[in-house]
Order: structure tokens, then sequence, then C-alpha cells
């Protein structure tokens, strides 16, 4: 009984005492753990929108954790203790077979392409593997008085009838609207969350907002569609051709070819909403990629929407960029 | 130091093959309970023993099956539309059923029969063994179907049903613990045969566990990710692990017919591995804001677990030390090689992979899931066959065939071998993919031919695990086949 008691009885003891130290008591300080600056909790319908969120697994192959690492400064700055205060049951998660969506609310402003990418991801990204959540939509004969219906295209679209979402869509569009970084204090911005070191690899994630790019580096015809290719074919799509109804045109358009830049380039650096382009009227918001890219990526960009799909527009250096960033808003 | 038994070796069975070759197991009980007694304790043990594994394969099927549809939407993602088909509802439904449906149970069923034989009792309650089968069995199909109509407690690794569901799990754990106990308990040899150690050990902690989980009060925010890297890291190496290794110390000996290699280095391989392997959960969590300490700690200990995985591996491989020829005869000895290289491989990764330098590269990518399938399937599942095909015929006195065996082996061993490899050379392209700061989108395609590899190996995994069915059915309800000489041998000294 005796050796029963040390081998069994022992081992719990010894196991008790390590899960107390390593589970419990971390989970107790950590849970204490005040909201950062600016973060807040959810409202009632960005909850409920959570809770679909958790309910259909969205974790297992989204993250919400911004490494300090620069391959992770995509998805927003790096995530702070205080970003989670409100975050139960948390979603961290441990695969990113999709993209982070940390600060996806920002970086994917506009409802009518989450709407449809949920509807059906390939309508607007072609090479996408996520499921179609349709079944979050329902198929009428006419939407009903003030909801607008989701403008699929055509190939995506049902033969007859038009798309609406049905509550669970509504409450994940607003959950995933709500998910946006609250900025840090410039002092901490500066330095990593928590004291931190920023990276293994020694290469520090510099923060979003890069205003000292050096200046005169020439186009970078690779570069440029790479940066296009992250940034903007989920709208505007890789043909140029943006989604009818839904996303404006690039190719062909006019602010484009416009010999002055000044309206393409004040469009990528600060946004842009209900635009009318070649004459039809666009609600969608376009996100606004100032406080993401560099002066130098943005040029990169705009240069290359200029001289690609037929477009012949004039290109545009980092130092315009930099002019237009200079002016504000 | 090759002479082994060590200091407990005395004791047990496994370690005395001479005087184990004497007297039979029928002898033995025949001296302490009339021979009709024994002979319905042995019923009774075999039939424990058989229900759970049948039920652990109905579960290992499904699971697998879930599995194999989960490989096919990542290249056909349409396929299978609809709430309950979600890709979101099935992944957890099978990492759980993969948990709590197949390896828990296998293995609990294989923990009572080494318990009974190494410490020449009977099991003490029988009625308990089926009340925890029947627990497990609930516990695993109501939370397959919650996971499936959106009852989800969060997508937290291995414990996503809702908490009653848990509870349920948790009466299971402590119904089996204290069955295990007893049943230790009221050994007839003087010393506990090691293998006893690492099974009730597991089931006792595995109890200390599922509570820490539940209990809500210390899991808000970044809490409850602290908690979240403690659970899923200890529910599988503190669960299945210790069981399996168990399984070794016990199975091993007795394939082979001579003792463990070294009891000591055993012994000592439990105590390193109860105090080093709590530590190191929040290395799931590398670049997280979870205290940069509590992170570093992890990685420290997570280099630290080579001691007992080395001394543990090392222990089985020498106690192999020239029989390996016997593998040409024993599919049996086969697998559990396997699981023992498993165990060796997928533990050293676990600790290459905890550095920062190359979790920055790896973390988040299919290098993950390549390596919880080295482990879960490479060391646990393999293991897990090497003792039922080792044991359940001493038990049941039914022996599958040969054929059956090699169908189940190779397709195995080969679909697990393109399934890790695939994953890990496309995870690693991914890794490098986001270092190059290429559009994400990059990533997803280049995942592409390496999503078709494994489903390729998947599909041959799963189509062995009909061949397992098929020898379990013959293992149980079958008539005895001719058996084969090692289990023969083993069945012998049993």
């Amino acid at each position: 009984m005796n050796k029963l008691l040390l081998i069994a009885g022992g081992s719990t003891l010894v196991y008790g005492g390590i899960a107390i130290l390593m589970g419990v008591l971390p989970g107790i300080t950590l849970s204490q753990t005040p909201a950062g600056p600016g973060v807040k909790p959810l409202t009632a319908i960005e909850a409920e929108g959570r809770a679909v969120y958790v309910a259909n697994g969205c974790s297992y192959c989204h993250t919400q954790q911004v490494r300090p690492l620069s391959q992770d400064k995509v998805f927003g700055r790096p995530s702070a203790p205080g970003d989670f205060a409100y975050q139960t049951p948390e979603l961290l998660g441990s695969e990113r077979t999709g993209p982070d969506l940390t600060n996806v609310g920002a970086r994917q402003p506009s409802p009518v392409w989450q709407y449809i990418h949920l509807y059906n991801p390939r309508a607007v990204v072609p090479a996408s593997i996520m499921p179609s959540f349709s079944w979050m939509f329902d198929v009428v004969d006419k939407a009903p008085a003030g909801v607008t219906p989701v403008p699929l295209p055509k190939a995506y679209a049902p033969a007859h009838g038009v798309v609406v979402p049905k509550r669970e869509a509504q409450a994940l569009l607003a959950y995933l609207l709500s998910l946006k970084q609250a900025p840090l204090p410039t002092a901490q911005a500066a330095a990593a969350p928590s004291g931190q070191p920023m990276a293994a690899t020694g290469k520090p994630a510099h923060a979003p907002a890069v205003a000292a790019a050096p200046a005169g580096s020439a186009y970078d015809a690779a570069k440029g569609e790479q940066l296009f290719s992250a940034n903007c074919s989920a709208c505007h799509q890789a043909t140029g051709e943006g989604v009818p109804e839904a996303f404006p045109p690039l190719k062909g358009n006019a602010a484009v070819n416009d010999a002055d830049p000044t309206q393409h380039i004040r469009t990528v650096l600060y946004g842009l909403e209900n635009v009318v382009v070649g004459g039809v009227k666009y609600e969608s918001p376009m996100p606004e990629f100032g406080s993401m890219l560099s002066d130098d990526d943005i040029a990169n960009i705009i240069d290359y929407e200029r001289s690609s799909w037929g477009n012949h527009g004039k290109p545009v250096t980092a130092q315009q960029v930099a002019a237009e960033r200079a002016k504000g808003k | 130091m090759h002479v082994s038994g060590g200091i407990h070796g005395d004791a047990l069975p496994p370690a005395q093959p001479a005087e184990v070759k004497k007297t039979g197991p029928a002898m033995e009980m025949a001296t302490a309970h009339p021979s009709s007694a024994a002979r319905r304790d042995d019923q009774a043990l075999a039939r424990v023993f058989s229900a759970y594994t049948i039920c652990s394969v109905a579960w290992l099927l499904f699971a697998t099956f879930i599995g194999i549809v989960l490989a096919y939407k990542f290249g056909a993602p349409d396929f299978g539309s609809g709430a309950w088909l979600t890709f979101g509802r099935l992944r957890p439904i099978h990492t759980n059923a993969t948990f709590y449906g197949w390896a828990s149970i296998a293995l609990v069923g294989l923990a009572y029969y080494i318990a009974v034989r190494s410490c020449r009792t009977t099991l003490y309650s029988t009625r308990l063994a089926w009340v925890g089968l029947w627990l497990f069995n609930l516990a695993a199909i109501a939370g397959t179907i919650a996971l499936d109509l959106g009852y989800s407690a969060g997508d937290l690794e291995y414990r996503e049903w809702p908490w009653p569901i848990r509870l349920i799990f948790l009466a299971a754990l402590g119904v089996t613990a204290w069955n295990l106990v007893a049943t230790v308990a009221r050994r007839t040899t003087d010393d506990i045969y090691l293998s006893n150690w690492y099974t009730m050990g597991g089931v006792l902690w595995t109890c200390i566990i599922a509570i820490v989980a539940i209990l809500p009060w210390y899991q808000y925010g970044l809490g409850q990710v602290s908690v979240s890297g403690f659970y899923m890291h200890n529910a599988v190496g503190m669960w299945f692990t210790p069981l399996a290794l168990g399984m070794f110390y016990y199975a091993l000996p007795k394939l082979l017919n001579r003792p463990i290699y070294s009891y000591a280095l055993g012994v000592f391989a439990f105590w390193t591995n109860l105090v080093f392997y709590p530590i190191i959960g929040a290395h799931h969590f590398l670049f997280s804001p979870l205290p940069w300490w509590l992170q570093t700690t992890a990685i420290v200990f997570s280099v630290a677990m080579l001691v007992p995985v080395l001394g543990g591996s090392a222990n089985f491989l020498l106690t192999m030390r020239g029989r390996f020829g016997e593998l040409r005869h024993s599919y049996p000895l086969a697998f559990i090689l396997v699981g023992v290289i498993g165990y060796l491989v997928g533990s050293t990764q676990g600790t290459v992979e905890a550095f920062r330098s190359l979790q920055a590269v790896w973390h988040l990518t299919n290098f993950t899931v390549g390596h919880s399938h080295l482990t879960m399937y490479g060391f646990v599942t393999f293991a897990i066959w090497g003792g039922v095909y080792a044991l359940l015929p001493a038990a049941t006195d039914k022996y599958p065939g040969q054929i059956g065996l090699a169908l189940h082996f190779w397709p195995a061993l080969v679909g697990s071998f393109i399934y890790v490899i695939s994953l890990s050379i496309g995870g690693t392209i991914q890794g490098l993919d986001w270092v190059r700061e290429l559009p994400f989108i990059q990533s997803v395609v280049d995942m592409q031919p390496f999503y078709v590899w494994r489903g390729v190996g998947g599909s041959l995994m799963f189509l062995s695990h009909f061949a397992f069915a098929w020898n379990v059915w013959r293992m149980t309800f079958g008539h005895s086949a001719r058996p084969m000489a090692l289990v023969a041998a083993a069945e012998e000294a049993a």
C-alpha cells in the first residue's frame, strides 16, 4: 500500500503542484490584464457575430495574433496584452491556412466585399480555399425594403432571385468589421509590447507608418505586381476589371489614366467612399493605405496600375506620394 | 551495464522470463483461485479488453473518415457545403473523436489488461470498467453532436466540447482511475511494475488537467490563452504519452520474452517526464503577448524533455538489441518499433520546433499539422496497434492472420510517411513564403500540391484501418487462427 501511495499519490501531488504553478496561477494573473487604451467591449450584435465565428470554427484557419515579426506586419501592429481583455473564449488560433484577422475590419472595411467573400470566397479571390458560407444567406425573388442584395458576380450568383444576408451573416459581418486594432500610444509603439524583444530573426517589425521612405528609388514592376496582389486585387481583381456593381475597374479608369496623378495618389493614401466611376456608383468604402504602406510601396502600386491592362497613365514617384501625404487628408 | 532488471526487476513477470516459462497463467492462477473462478475472471477481463478495443476501432474509422473529408476539402472547398459539413465544425470533430474516442478508449482497455496481468490479480470491478466505457462513449458521441450543431465552448484545442460533456469525460476518467488504482492495490506481487506507474499516473494526472481546463475563474482573455497552452500540451503528453509508454514497458518484454533493458532508467524517465513536461505548454504561443518569461521557460524545458525522451527510447531500443531479426516474423513487434521511433522522432522534433528561430518560420504553418500526426499517429496510434496485437490475442486466444496484419501495417506506415513528409515540406515552404513577405495567397497556392499528397497519404492510412478492424474482429469474434510463432511464445509467457 505504501508503494502505491508513493507512486500514484506522490506523482499526482507533484503534478497537481505544477498544474497550479504553470496553469492556474498564470491564468489568475493574466486574467486581470487591463484593457489597453482604446480597446472596447463588443456590442450586442458584434458579440453575436463572434459566437457565429466560434460555432463555425473560423479560428482553425484564421489566427488573431500578430507576432512581433516582420512577416506579420501586413496584419497590423504586434498584438499587445491589453488587446485581449474582452476576448473570451480566446481566438488566437494555431493555424494560418488563411490570413490573420486581428485587424481585418481596418484592412477590409467593405461590407459588400465581406458579404461576397462569405457567400463564395472564390467570387473575389479565385485561388481561395475557404469554404463557402452561402447557407448564411437567403435567396429571395426580391430584396425586402431597406435591404441591399449582395452584388454577386454573374458566375457565382444563383440563377434566379437575389441574395440577401441572414441574421447570422449580418452578425458575423458586424464582428469582422469590429476587428480593428486600437492604435498604441506612440511611445509604446516604438518599443515592443510589454517590453518583449522584437524578433528572434533580429529583423525588427517596423511600425506601419513608414514616413521616411528612401527617396527616389525607381519603379520596380515585380514589386508593384506583388504589392497589388497583396493589397488591391481582392476587390479590383488581378485583371483590373473589378467586380461589376461592387468594386470599380482600374482598367480604363479615368483617374488612373489622368496625366495629373493627384486623385490617384490621394485615393490610395486616404481611401474613398461613394465614388462614381464610368457612370456607376460604388458605395463600398475603400480602406486607406497611407498608414499601412510606405511612399515607395504606394508609388510602386500606382505605377503598376498605371502601366497594366492597357492603361497608360504617367508614372509617379515616391516624392509625389510624400508630397500628398504631407498635405494631409 | 548490460544486466537488466534493475532495482525492481526481481518482482515481475516480464522481468523473469525463465520463471515465467515454467509457470503458465492458468497454473499460476490455479494456486490462488479455484480454476473455474479463474477462468471466469479471465473471460470477464477478455470481454472488457475486447469491448474497449472494438469501440476504439469504431471511433478510429469515424475520426479518420472525417479526416479524409477534411483533406478533400482543401482541394475542393465547395464540396459538402452547408452548416453541418462546414470545415470549421468537422475539424474539431476529427481531432476530438481521435482524442477522446480512439486513443483514450483503446489505451484504457490496454491499461486494464496490463494492470491485471502484471499485478497477477483480477480486475477490481468489471462493472466499473463497463460504466467507464459507457461514459467515454457517451461523452464522445454527445461531443460530436454538439460540435456539429455549432455548440462549441470556443475553438480551444481538445476542449471545444461544452463543459457538461467534458464533465462526462471527467467522470469516465474518475471511474477508470479508481478501478485501476484499486486493481493495483490488490496485487499479489510485492512491487508495482513500472507499466502501472505510467498508466495510473496518466489517468490520475489527466483528472487534474480536465479539472483545470473546466473551471472558468482564471480563464478570461489572456489568462485563458495561458491555460490553453498548458492544457493542449498536457492533455496529449500527460495522457497518451504515459499510457503508451506504460504499454511499451509491458508489451515489449512480453513479445521478446526478455526483461526491459534498464528498469532504473524507466523509473528515471518517469519522474523527469513528470516534472519537465507540464512546464512546456506555452511553447504553443511563442511570439504571442503571453509573458516572455513564460515562453522562455517553456523553451528551456522543451530542451530538458530530451532527457526522458532519449532515456525512454534508448531503453526500448536496447531491450530489442540483437533481436531486430524477429521483426520479419512479428508484426506486433514491428508496430511497437514504429511507435518507439515515432516517440523518439516526434518528441525530438517537438524540442527543435520550440526554438524561437525555427518557430518564427514553422509556427502557424502546416508543419505543425505534420508534427501532430507524427506524434498522434506515428507514436500513439502505432503504439496502440502494437499493444493490441501483442496482448489481445493473449486475452482472447484468437489470432489475426499474417495477411491481415500486413494489409494493416504497410499502408499505415507508407501513408503516414507520405502524410508527414508532405506537410513538413509544404509547411516549410508556406513559412518561407511569409518570411519573404509574398502576398498571402501565394502561400495558399504553394500548399496545393502538398495538400494533394497529404490526401494520398491520408487515404492509405484510412484504408489500413479497415484491415485493423478486420483483425480486431478476428481477435474477438472470429475463430482462432493458427497463432504466429512469436505471439505464441508471448502467449505462453503470459
